[in-house]
């Protein structure tokens, strides 16, 4: 709290129409999935849920759905373990070569997507992982490490050695004392880095568009694919479950960071 | 973690200057972890520093060693012109994100704790949304029949071509980068000593003196940031310009999609792709060689001031 002066009334304004500017899309797109009209209406006149028969129905949202679940989440687990062991690394060790080991690790999230999707493309279509979840796994794998290397070294930086000294001071091992008191006191940063590695691998589309081929659509790629069709309402279902999506783990995100707060403040450690 | 659920990717920029401290004392648990950096560093090597390298080498071969495709680029104005338009919209977008997200973040600094988790919400929720979601949302707002369109026909006005042109690129990259300026704006706005607002109230500056003279100077560091991030990221546009711009909003990362997936031309396209990279790296060279700059050139103001040169 740094008791700032409030805002003049002219500067509330125009910050309050901004941030309606920055939730304006989300409040459109929700009503039109749910218009009985077969053409984007707004305010829709008449309610049906015909978008998500459609969607659900075939014509490969749903499949592109699960694919896209299926991709984040194997991307999760690489990321978050590779990520978080390297977060250790850093955090923990001096090595030579530490500082340029760790922009490499990093340059991913600085270099344009349309870059790292032509350069992947280059290697993957001789291979044939174009086409092919696996190559769309390798590839969001890589965009996602950054993620969780920044997130997970912050929460372990921010991590009180003393804690793991005791324990190993009262007998633990250093693997006890790792598994024990280090992780689960590091919990929350761990988990709020595998929500975003999960939905950057969700969300992406530049590689996707790439990667994908025919046969590994994931769900942005068919929305990409559909707006050069034609504009439907059926992408409106697809995003809102998608806004849905977010939504919840937005949630998660927060709730994850008020306990890390929590757990920050020590109260709880201590009585254990 | 700062008030902000997620760090910025701002923050991922700063952390690759600064390496987080190893401790520097001697743990006693995972002493000699440094392997532990194996598995990512090399999954990072071959899925991305590897293709990036072949990228690289084949920019000079067709099929033999060659300066053939940079060529290309210098004979053809149309290409020079393309990469210029990109910086220049580029540019434009970040100034924009800076004179709308600036008034955002001061009035959210200004809140109480509890108003401003509730008003950053509108700010992060965006900011972790789809793209893809964001830029069909805006086709569906700006397009022939569209939302605008349909509200304007009831008054019997329109239909404007509000998107595949250059508004509907605008709108939509500066949507998606809003976020990305005033969250490190915040973060920095947070560390701001208020006793020096104060200070300067006290020995009788009206509020926009102190406005422009105290606190803007000392969120200048943010703003340098928010610039930086917005910048890069919108010189690498891809997707919203596909959708929402026209034929004469082409940007650099089209052209290079253009040549991949249609002409076939991956030399060039590559060619292309260093370029760009090119650009984005000098630009987060001389922008944190100019803060470099600016800090000295406050922190020897600060001294004199605090000096008392009068």
């Amino acid at each position: 709290m740094n008791g700032s002066r409030a805002a003049p009334f002219a500067v509330w304004v125009l910050a309050c129409l901004v941030l309606l500017f920055l939730v304006f899309p989300i409040f459109v797109i929700i009503p039109i999935s749910f218009s009985g009209a077969s053409y984007l209406q707004f305010p829709p006149e008449s309610f049906s849920l015909r978008w998500y028969q459609e969607y659900f129905g075939g014509g490969g949202w749903w499949e592109s759905t699960l694919l896209s679940f299926k991709i984040a989440i194997v991307v999760t687990f690489f990321a978050t373990a590779f990520g978080t062991a390297a977060a250790f690394a850093l955090v923990r060790s001096t090595f030579p070569g530490k500082a340029i080991v760790y922009g490499v690790l990093l340059s991913p999230i600085i270099v344009p997507s349309i870059i790292t999707a032509i350069a992947v493309y280059f290697l993957f279509a001789p291979l044939h992982l174009v086409g092919n979840w696996w190559g769309m796994v390798l590839a969001h794998t890589v965009l996602a490490i950054p993620l969780v290397v920044v997130v997970v070294s912050a929460s372990l930086s921010g991590f009180r050695i003393v804690l793991e000294q005791a324990a190993m001071g009262l007998g633990a091992s250093p693997a006890v004392a790792l598994w024990r008191v280090t992780l689960p006191i590091i919990s929350p940063g761990i988990a709020t880095a595998a929500l975003l590695a999960f939905l950057a691998s969700f969300d992406e589309v530049v590689v996707a568009i790439f990667l994908s081929g025919t046969n590994a659509v994931t769900l942005p790629k068919r929305m990409w694919d559909g707006v050069w069709l034609e504009i439907t309402p059926v992408i409106a279902a697809a995003s809102t479950i998608i806004i849905g999506l977010t939504v919840i783990l937005f949630v998660a995100i927060e709730f994850l960071r008020r306990r890390s707060e929590t757990i920050a403040d020590g109260a709880p450690l201590v009585c254990q | 973690m700062s008030e902000a659920t997620v760090p910025s990717s701002f923050e991922m920029l700063k952390r690759v200057a600064h390496v987080p401290p190893s401790g520097g004392t001697r743990t006693h648990g995972l002493q000699n972890s440094a392997w532990l950096i194996i598995p990512a560093l090399l999954f990072v090597l071959f899925f991305f520093v590897f293709p990036l390298g072949r990228m690289f080498l084949l920019s000079f071969i067709d099929p033999h060693l060659t300066l053939r495709h940079y060529a290309e680029f210098v004979r053809m104005p149309v290409y020079f012109r393309i990469m210029l338009n990109t910086f220049i919209l580029a540019l434009n977008v970040s100034l924009i994100c800076l004179v709308l997200g600036y008034p955002v973040a001061y009035t959210i600094n200004s809140m109480s704790p509890r108003t401003r988790r509730l008003f950053l919400i509108p700010v992060m929720l965006p900011y972790l949304m789809s793209l893809m979601v964001r830029t069909f949302a805006w086709m569906v707002v700006l397009g022939r029949e569209g939302i605008v369109n349909q509200f304007l026909g009831t008054f019997d006005l329109g239909p404007f071509k509000l998107m595949n042109n250059s508004l509907g690129v605008y709108v939509g990259m500066i949507h998606y980068l809003l976020p990305l300026m005033i969250l490190p704006l915040l973060n920095t706005m947070r560390t701001i000593d208020m006793r020096l607002v104060r200070a300067a109230e006290g020995l009788g500056a009206t509020s926009f003196q102190v406005f422009v003279r105290v606190f803007v100077p000392l969120s200048l560091p943010g703003v340098a940031a928010g610039m930086c991030l917005v910048f890069i990221i919108a010189l690498g546009f891809f997707i919203t310009p596909a959708l929402l711009g026209g034929l004469g909003n082409m940007t650099v990362s089209m052209l290079i999609e253009n040549q991949v997936g249609i002409v076939l031309n991956w030399g060039f396209a590559s060619a292309l792709a260093v370029l760009l990279l090119f650009m984005t790296i000098v630009t987060l060279v001389a922008v944190t060689l100019l803060v470099r700059r600016v800090n000295h050139f406050w922190a020897i103001r600060g001294f004199r001031l605090i000096g008392g040169d009068s």
